[in-house]
């Protein structure tokens, strides 16, 4: 099937996880490759969720896992009982 | 270079030999080492509070949150039944924490689990000529991690949700599912538009050809 470019961006994001039947990945791969304008988008997105992903993008407080585990030990001491 | 069915089958492999380990600590536990709560836990102490975050958008209260969480998930961890794994049970636990935390503070009746939220919505990616990858070594610049940062803010509670879930935290779609109450279909929607508008917010910044990558920092960073 012919896809218009449209198509292609509404399956962005199911073709980032894999997860379009294999016609849709070759009918979505045959417009990529006559169309930068949708490769830029897929590109882009791809790339973009990679930076979101990274450690380093959410940081988390310094000493949150010792506050953490002080709380946690702190309601374990005082409630007595296990799990 | 493995081919997907063997990174498939050495991943379940892992996740077989992760649950069968938890299942050991979990029965120590509930017989009387409570201690190895403290082991259980510490994977996933990192991702229950940016799953936090993800929703409250407050650094205290995420960690606040995530305080919570492993107390109730250490108070009920009898109930837990070994279905889903446990960091799916400790992460949907969390996040109700913090769902009920972004309802206090904002007095809002907000449904996670709705299905014709925002039905209106312009979900079209911002178009591009093309597009020089960005390496994940200009995250060292604080300018970009706080650019993503906004984008992320922007999005609906449930959009940053499925999108801390799926793209920081890598869960599948299913576990996704599971943690947040949402069927699979309302995930992938809520993640489709997640991902868009984060392209439609950060690619037309962070484009060369466009403003140009390096000097949209460079004024950024200089305040201007």
């Amino acid at each position: 099937m012919k896809l218009d470019c449209k198509h292609v961006w509404a399956q962005v994001s199911d073709y980032i996880d894999g997860s379009v039947s294999p016609e849709m990945k070759a009918d979505i791969e045959r417009h990529l490759a006559n169309c930068r304008y949708c490769s830029a988008v897929l590109d882009s997105t791809r790339n973009i969720l990679v930076l979101v992903g990274d450690e380093r993008t959410f940081e988390v407080p310094v000493g949150f896992g010792e506050r953490l585990h002080g709380r946690l030990q702190e309601w374990m001491d005082s409630s007595g009982t296990g799990g | 270079m493995k081919s997907a069915a063997e990174k498939d089958a050495k991943q379940s492999a892992l996740a077989a030999e992760t649950a069968a380990r938890e299942a050991e600590l979990i029965a120590r536990i509930l017989a009387g080492e409570r201690e190895l709560f403290h082991e259980l836990i510490r994977p996933y102490e990192r991702g229950l509070y940016v799953a936090a975050y993800a929703i409250v958008q407050h650094e205290a209260d995420a960690e606040d949150v995530a305080q919570e969480a492993v107390i109730k998930a250490y108070k009920g961890l009898k109930s837990f039944r070994g279905d889903a794994r446990f960091s799916t049970w400790l992460m949907a636990i969390t996040l109700n924490e913090a769902r009920s935390r972004w309802r206090q503070a904002k007095g809002e009746q907000l449904d996670f689990l709705s299905d014709c939220e925002e039905s209106a919505g312009d979900y079209t990616p911002s178009v591009l000529a093309d597009w020089r990858y960005i390496p994940s070594e200009q995250l060292e610049r604080k300018e970009l991690r706080q650019a993503l940062q906004e984008a992320m803010a922007k999005l609906s509670p449930e959009h940053r949700e499925a999108l801390i879930l799926r793209d920081v935290r890598g869960m599948s779609i299913a576990e996704t599912a599971e943690a947040t109450g949402a069927n699979e279909g309302l995930v992938k929607v809520r993640l489709f538009r997640a991902r868009i508008s984060m392209q439609k917010l950060l690619a037309p910044k962070l484009a060369p050809k466009q403003r140009g990558f390096m000097g949209w920092l460079t004024r950024k960073a200089g305040g201007q």
